[in-house]
Order: C-alpha cells, then structure tokens, then sequence
C-alpha cells in the first residue's frame, strides 16, 4: 500500500501525514509542481497554510499542477484523503461538496475533540463501527463546514456524511456538526479533523489510526478483486 | 572637532553629543547621512548594548553540554544522539506596544530567524507576555488579544507549534507590554552554522523578501527611547510579517545547509542590512562590499540610507563562494525564495555602501560594531520612603474564608487557566508534543532516540520588584523546577531582561542585582547562559515596568514516555510536599489581591536543598516512582494542590499542620513541590507526607483554616479567569 | 483597464466577521448601522474586461459560498 501526501508550498503537516501514513503502508512526497504521482495507491492532501491561505483557503493550491493529476487520478476511482487544508482545496477543486467558512468565534481553535462515526460503510471508516467515538484533534480559522440545507439532506440522505463532531463538541459552527464528508462515489473524502496527529500514544489518541487503516483494507480488497 | 550646528541631526537619530564625538575622532571626519543612519542603529541601546554589555559579562556562559555560547544568533546544547537544540529568547517590546498584532507576529517571525539561521529546524515557540491589569483596561485588554492573535497568526501559519508561555498582567506594564519569544530548533551537530563571513571573494547574496519602508527608524530607535507622547507618529515604522514567505525562506536554508552551500548565513533584524553586514564583517575580521541598487525593492524610491536600515521581514544573508552562486539560486528558485548576490566579502575592513558601482558610504567595521562606548550603570536602590511602584487595586475585601481565598486566586488573572489562550495555538504540529499545555509544568518534545526535550519559560516581576536579586535567582530556580517536574535535566538557559530606564540609578541598581541573581543561581545549577536579549527604557511617565527578567531553560529527559504530568494520578496515592520553604506573603499573588504594593524581602533559599529538591523529584519522576510533581509557584501550596486535583480530575484531602495562612498561600517559587505516589516513592524523595488523593473534593486541614471545594468548583473559577478576555 | 472586484459572503450565509463588526461600532458611538458585511476587494489591470466574469468564476470567487461585484472599470 503506497501513500503519497502532496506538499505545497506553505504545507505544515504533510511531515506529519507522511509519518502517520508510514505506519500503515508506504508513503512518499509529492512535490506539487510535478505531473507525477509515482504509482501512489491513494494520495493525502495534509493540512497547513498552502498558499499563505491567500485569497481563501485552497482556492490557490487546486490549481497547483499535481491537483490536475489527482482529479485524474479520483475520476477513475483512486482514493483521495483531504485533511483541513485539504479538505479545503478539494471542496475548491468541486471533489467534494460544499465550502470551508470561517469559524464562527473567528478564532483559530486547537483542541482535542470528540467525533462519532455515522457511517462505516466507506473507504475511509471501514476500520470502525458504526457510531463509534474518535478522539481527534482539530486546529484550524476557516473549519465551519457549509453546503445549501436541501445539499445537505441529499447529502446525508446518501451517507456522505462520514463524520460529525460529538454532541457539544462541535468547534467551529460546521452545519448539522458535520466534520468529515465523502464524494458520491466514495473514493474521496475531506475531514476538519487531524487523522495524522492521532497515531501514537506518546502524542495523544491512536483514533486517528483508523483512517489510513481502512484505506489500507480498501486498497487490499480491491487487489484481490 | 566639535559637533556643528547642522551636525544636530545625530541627536534626531539618538546619539549624544559624546557619542557623536567620539564618531568625528574615530573616523576623523563627518558621516555622511547614509554612514550617519548606519551609525545612529549600530550604536543604538538595541544594537549595542551599551548599558548592559559590561554587566553581561557576570553571566556564567560554560557548560558540559554547550555547543554554542552567546554571540551568535542563537546558543546550542547538545541533546545526544548527534542532535543539537538551538534556543533563544527575545523581545519586540516597544514594535507591540505600538501595534500588537504585527509587533508580536514579526518577534515570532524574528526568533524563528535566529535560529534557522545557526541550521537549526524550528520546533517549537514559547511566548513570555505581559500586560496591565485587563479588567480596568480596554487599551490592556486589546493588547492581549491583538498580541495572542498576532503570534498564532505567524506560528500556526509557518507550522512551528506553540508549546508553552506565560502570562502576567500588573499595573505596572500597563504603558509598556512585554512580548518575549522563544524558539527552540533542531539540527544534527554538523549542520549548526556560525554568521562570520569569510573568503575575501566570496558572494553576498541577500534571501527573501523585497525590501520595503517597514520599519525604517523602527525597532532599534523605539527600543532606544521611552515611549511618550507622539509615538502615533511612529506608526508608519511597522514591520508587517508573512509567514508564509518565512516558510518557504525557512526550507530554503536548510536545504542550503544541508547541501553545504553556504559559507555562512544571518538574518536580517533589527537594523536591517547594516546590522546584518556588520556583524557579519565583524565576527570574520573582513570587510563587506554591498551595491543597494541590486536590492529587490517593493517600492520604487529608496534611498541607500532606507535601504541599508530597513527592517522588512523575512530576509536573510549569506555568504556564497562564487561557483556555488549557480547553485544557490536554483534552490532558491525551488522553494520560490528570491536570490540576489549584493555584493562581495573583501579584506578591506571596511563596511562599503555602493549605489551602482558608485561609494556612498564606508565605515571600519570596527567603528561600526566595536567603538560604540559602553556605559557604566550607576545603581543606586530605591529609598524606602519613594518606592517605585504604587500599591494595586485591593480585590479582596477582607474577611474571606480560606475557600473563598483560594477560589479567588484561581479566578485571578495572573492564575487562571490560559486555555482561551493557548487554544488559538497550534500546539501539535510536528508530531512531537508529548505534553501539551496545562498537562505538565513544562512542555516536553520526543527526540529521535526516545528521549525527550523539557523546556520552560518562567519570570516574576512583582516580586522581583521587591527584591531584584533574589527574585532573579528564583526565576532560575523556577524554571529548572518545572523541567525537573516532567524528568528534565537542565542544559542550558537563554534570559530576556525587560527593565525600565538604565539611566536611572534605581533601575540601573534593579538590573545590577538582578543579573547578580541571574548569575548566582546558574552557578548553584551549574546551567550556562547560551544567549539572551536586553530590552531597556520600558518606562512610562508614571515610572519603570516591574524588572522583569523572563528566565527560558532547555532540558533533556531519557525517556519520552516517562515524562511527568502536574495532574493527581491514582485515587489512593500519598501526597507529599518536597523541598525546604520558608513560604512568605511578600510578592505573593494574594499580597496583591489585598493591594500590597510589591516591597520586603524575599524567603531565603539554601542552594544545596534547592539541588537536592530539584534531583529528588527529577529522578523520581524518571524512575517512574513518583505519579505527579507539580511546583508550587503563585498562590503557594493551596494553588498547587488545586492544580493538581483539577488536572489530574481527583480529589484529595491534605493535612498541612498550623502553618495559618502564609502555609496556605505564602509563596517561594522554585523549591518545593506536590508529589503524590506510593509511601516509598514519597520517602525517597525527601517528601514529608501531607495526605492522599481520592473523592472528588479538595480538602485542606491547616490548622483553623480549612477550604473545603468540590474539584469542579476549582475548575471552574480557574476557567472563567481569562474567558472573556481573549 | 483598472478593474475593481468586490466578493462578499453570499446572502443567507452567516457572516461572523460582518456581525463582529456590526456589534463593534455601536461600542464607539456609531448608531443605526446594520445589515454590514465583510468581504475582500481584489484590484486588477486588464487587457480585456471581457473575460472578468470568469475569471471571478474560476478563481476570485467561490461561487458556492460568494458574490462578486465588479464595480467599475475604465482607464
């Protein structure tokens, strides 16, 4: 199972990405100015500020060349994980539906939160059960999840919905405390939360783990297939 | 040769009469204005350190792990393993002051310079801040907020996370905030780099940003002078940082670095060009050629002398040797860094300013860094009939039960949870932080080996204000407390000193004492001083800021996992109290609750029990014996004890004996502790039992005064202090 | 040509930055101030005016979550 997590150039956590992922398979960078996903079996788009976040979050780095290759790359199924900032440029790239806003306190927040699992029928949560809790965190301005109400019933309705924040958990005013949703298809999925940073003991929770694990299975099943 | 009347102008620039003579005699002519501006920031208080260089000296700068010393623009330990941790401390005092967002934003952006600039990867910001009382000021409270807005800005953005801080708020700062930042980097031994520049034909090759206005008379002369009225006019002299363009500069240079394509390499602070250059010049005994016009400018317009002193940010200078210029550029191309060689390193001596190819301006190098006078402080202390600080608003009334007093000093600013504060940082990224904020009393960061880094940064000005020698020593001491707290052993300290006016004999007699303070307690820990920064002249017309010397410390433990927590652990433990104190009410936060205006002397300390306390807990910490250590700092040891219950979750009922209420709340920092474990654990540590965790409760027994308070109650007067601040 | 285009959170979305801004002015003694809204402003010369709207389509905008005016243009 080979990962590749693409930098750009403002990208902070893509180390991190890069380290969570090499617990669970293969990972390599992938430089955002190349045309080249080096045979990835799925490809993380991490969190930070690529960009500078100028203009809006991700509006920039959707159109940083490797972005081409990866609406290529999901268009014929292949698995694509956004985290934060990633979650941010695929909404802007129309992989997934919906917008990132700003916070509703207008301010950065960082803190460890609750989610539940709503729906364990994808690529993405297979590793857990059905309303399960994670513990992840989050840290992140722009992280309040929007989509017109009758998109988000469609949405919901179709179990694209894959994750929401716990009750009272929700920290940034994301409609109907969505904090992760998937495409129709299912092989691509942007969260709010912070997988990569919940993968070792020493640091925190190992919730995160289940993320990059279902995506392991998945690959592997679809191999055998 | 005697200043003219046309010759006043080095007065606008801040130099004396004196100063300026001594510049004529030196160069045996006038400057002109391009050398003149270079002059008046290199030989400014911020620059040159005039007032405080001699007394510096005191400083102890030798130790077993040293890998760099002061002088560079940033000290370096050895932390095993091949690996080095580059730190430092500094200051953007007055820039804040004047804009709070940027000022706090562009000192982040400053110290992440430093030491990236030794080759050393960023792992982490600390931040020291003070303010004036929040309630009673918007102006305090807009500081605050602007201030912890601006440095999350700049950190989260560049990805480097914020692991700790502190925060205080006396009346005292209310015209002159404070803003210290630390950083601490990473970098295998080999790649730690020195500024000297070298190679008489080697390239100057300047990194980064475009050159602006920004900050044009700015840090430099603002920190030279006190700030009075008028400073709106100062205004246009902000520096405006972008992380972004720092973390593209920041990858940049240490892929540089790594590929040994640098001869070396500095950053471009305050007093821009010139400052860099010089000292560049300096260290490596050449001189330096520099063309202005090949300066990337933002702005059309410049002139040599702005060019030579701006402080845009985000920039750095290095020297290149010629056939690696190709190399370098295309690196730089990469990371989308410009690149542009300014000039040559030569054997002249001399700082040479050309504005395409013609001479607008040399000075001796020596001149520039080395003739600057340096002063002798004339101390004298404060008389007890004027004291310098006036007495704070009274809180509390009187008449309180002790529960109600503890429930009051857990609401006070000065103790509250700082969680608003801390959660608009990013305090996970780089997967390192093995304990975040408010888990422990220093924050620790996994090292490759297994081992860990403990790092802290602690200062008091309220009580150094009462007495400035040994207030200083137990900033020291405090700071190694927290590190022994989670199993650090202490490597090495970087300090800021914020002080009022050294021209004045009492402030000039605070600093005397206080490095003296400084100095005794490194020598007891046997910790050296790596590197530091002075920040004078924080004064307003009603009088100087409290001495605030803001203590930064480095340590190591050998095993992450066991790092320790502040919080109780298990129901059932014993609770013990480790380490001699003499606690006392002077300097204490409840002093100031009742409006007690800081003054008396400080409890003595005994450096032989301060080690052997700081040891116990250290190796009972590593060993794993001990369950929690926490130090007893502000409020004394009911603060500590309610700290730890409401981190740890637990109740615990303790037995302090009639210690009254200087036991309860009396306070001597940086030498005793609240442990809690099994009997044999506490014993080993020297502790002396004072009761066991368990319930939900925190129930204290010391002598007639008994607070008794549900553990969700310290919670939450602990959570509503800085709610509503930020 | 100088071009001047103004993007603002879309009707109906909630604006926090417009509310914070909305409750702050009363505080320094500005009344009867209300519906405000904060957006950003992105100045541009252009050879050809024409292709503006795509341009606010494709990249000054997000569509989904923005509107985009362009106010005025001339040389």
């Amino acid at each position: 199972m080979k990962f590749g997590v693409i930098r750009f150039p403002g990208s902070c956590d893509e180390v991190d990405a890069l380290q969570a992922a090499a617990r669970v398979g293969d990972a390599v960078l992938l430089w955002h100015a190349d045309r080249d996903l080096h045979g990835v079996d799925a490809v993380v788009v991490p969190g930070g500020f690529s960009y500078g976040d100028y203009l809006r979050a991700g509006a920039i780095a959707r159109f940083a060349p490797v972005m081409e290759e990866v609406s290529e790359f999901a268009n014929a199924g292949g698995l694509v994980l956004g985290i934060c900032n990633g979650f941010q440029v695929l909404c802007e790239a129309g992989l997934l539906p919906g917008a990132l806003l700003p916070n509703l306190s207008l301010r950065f927040v960082c803190r460890q939160v609750g989610l539940e699992v709503v729906d364990n029928d994808s690529a993405f949560t297979r590793a857990c059960d059905e309303g399960q809790r994670l513990s992840i965190p989050v840290k992140h301005t722009t992280g309040r999840f929007y989509a017109p109400a009758d998109e988000l019933d469609r949405l919901e309705a179709a179990g694209q919905v894959l994750l929401r924040y716990a009750p009272g958990e929700n920290p940034n005013g994301s409609l109907r405390d969505i904090a992760g949703v998937r495409n129709e298809r299912g092989n691509v999925f942007g969260l709010m939360p912070h997988p990569e940073h919940a993968v070792d003991p020493l640091t925190g929770s190992t919730d995160g783990l289940k993320i990059f694990e279902s995506m392991r299975t998945h690959v592997a099943d679809r191999v055998l297939v | 040769m005697s200043p003219t009347a046309s010759s006043s102008r080095h007065r606008a620039l801040g130099l004396s009469d004196y100063e300026y003579e001594l510049i004529l005699d030196r160069l045996g002519r006038e400057p002109n204005g391009v050398e003149l501006a270079m002059l008046s920031l290199m030989w400014s208080e911020h620059c040159a350190y005039k007032h405080s260089r001699k007394l510096l000296r005191r400083l102890p700068t030798e130790g077993p792990h040293l890998l760099m010393g002061p002088g560079e623009n940033a000290g370096a330990v050895d932390v095993g393993g091949g690996l080095a941790v580059a730190f430092k401390v500094e200051s953007h005092n007055h820039p804040s002051a004047v804009e709070p967002f940027q000022g706090a934003a562009t000192g982040v952006g400053g110290i992440l310079r430093d030491v990236f600039a030794v080759g050393a990867r960023p792992i982490a910001v600390l931040d020291s801040l003070r303010f004036g009382e929040p309630f009673g000021s918007q102006r305090s409270r807009y500081l605050l907020e602007r201030a912890v807005a601006g440095i999350g800005h700049y950190g989260n953005s560049i990805g480097v996370p914020t692991i700790g801080g502190e925060i205080y708020f006396e009346q005292s700062y209310e015209q002159n905030c404070l803003i210290n930042a630390m950083c601490l980097g990473l970098a295998p031994h080999e790649r730690l780099t020195r500024s000297a520049a070298a190679g008489p034909g080697n390239v100057l090759v300047l990194l980064g940003a475009l050159t602006g206005r920004d900050g044009i008379g700015g840090a430099s002369v603002l920190a030279s002078a006190e700030l009075g009225e008028g400073d709106e006019a100062k205004r246009p002299s902000v520096q405006i940082g972008d992380p972004f363009a720092e973390k593209k500069l920041l990858e940049c240079c240490l892929e540089l670095l790594d590929r040994e394509l640098l001869v070396s390499l500095q950053d471009l602070g305050a007093a821009g060009l010139t400052s860099s250059a010089s000292e560049m010049a300096s260290k490596g005994g050449v001189g330096l050629d520099i063309d202005v016009s090949r300066v990337p400018l933002r702005e059309e317009g410049l002139e040599p002398f702005e060019i030579m002193v701006s402080e845009s940010q985000e920039r750095m200078l290095c020297v290149v040797a010629p056939e690696r210029v190709g190399q370098v550029i295309e690196v730089c191309e990469r990371w989308e860094t410009l690149a542009t060689p300014i000039g040559s390193v030569t054997d002249s001596g001399y700082v040479r300013v050309l504005d395409a190819g013609t001479l607008v301006g040399e000075l001796p190098v020596e001149v520039l860094v080395d003739a600057c006078p340096l002063y002798d402080l004339e101390p004298v202390p404060a008389p007890d009939d004027a004291p310098l600080y006036g007495a704070p608003d009274r809180v509390l009334a009187g008449g309180e039960s002790a529960g109600e007093t503890l429930l009051a000093l857990l609401r006070s600013p000065n103790i509250a949870s700082r969680r608003p504060v801390f959660e608009q940082y990013d305090w996970i990224v780089q997967s390192r932080t093995v304990r975040r904020p408010e888990e422990a009393d220093a924050a620790v960061l996994t090292l490759p080996d297994g081992g860990a880094i403990g790092v802290s940064i602690d200062g008091n000005g309220r009580r150094v204000a009462c007495d400035p020698r040994a207030g200083a020593t137990e900033a020291v001491y405090e700071c190694s407390a927290n590190l022994a707290c989670v199993g650090a052993e202490p490597l090495g300290l970087t300090n800021c000193l914020n002080f009022g006016n050294p021209e004045k004999p009492h402030v000039a007699w605070q600093l005397v004492e206080a490095v003296e303070g400084l100095a005794h307690a490194c020598e007891v820990l046997g910790v050296p001083v790596v590197g530091g920064n002075v920040s004078l002249y924080n004064e307003a017309p009603s009088g100087p800021i409290f001495p605030t010397p803001v203590v930064g410390m480095v340590g190591r433990l050998p095993d992450a996992s066991r790092a320790g927590r502040l919080g109780f652990a298990r129901e059932g433990d014993l609770i013990a109290l480790v380490g001699e104190i003499e606690p006392s009410l002077t300097g204490s936060e409840l002093a100031k609750l009742r409006g007690a205006a800081p003054a008396g002397s400080l409890p003595p300390m005994k450096a032989a029990a301060v080690r052997d306390a700081h040891r116990a807990v250290r190796d009972g910490i590593r060993s794993a014996a001990l369950h929690n250590a926490h130090d007893v700092s502000e409020g004394g040891v009911a603060v500590a004890l309610a700290e730890c219950c409401v981190a740890g979750g637990l109740g615990s009922s303790v037995d302090l004996g009639d210690v009254g209420e200087v036991g309860l709340f009396g306070e001597a920092p940086g030498r005793a502790f609240v442990v809690s474990g099994p009997l044999d654990a506490l014993e080993s540590a020297g502790g002396r039992v004072i009761g066991r965790v368990g319930g939900d409760r925190l129930s204290i027994r010391a002598g007639e005064l008994q607070p008794d308070l549900a553990v969700s109650e310290l919670g939450d007067a602990r959570d509503s202090g800085l709610r509503k601040l930020v | 040509m100088r071009a001047r285009v103004l993007v603002r959170p879309k009707e109906g979305i909630l604006d926090p930055q417009g509310q914070a801004v909305e409750r702050a002015l009363p505080a320094l003694g500005f009344q009867g101030v209300s519906h405000v809204h904060v957006g950003r402003l992105v100045e541009l010369e252009v050879d050809d005016p024409a292709r503006l709207p795509e341009m606010c389509e494709r990249l000054l905008a997000n569509p989904l979550i923005e509107e985009y005016e362009i106010v005025s243009e001339g040389s």
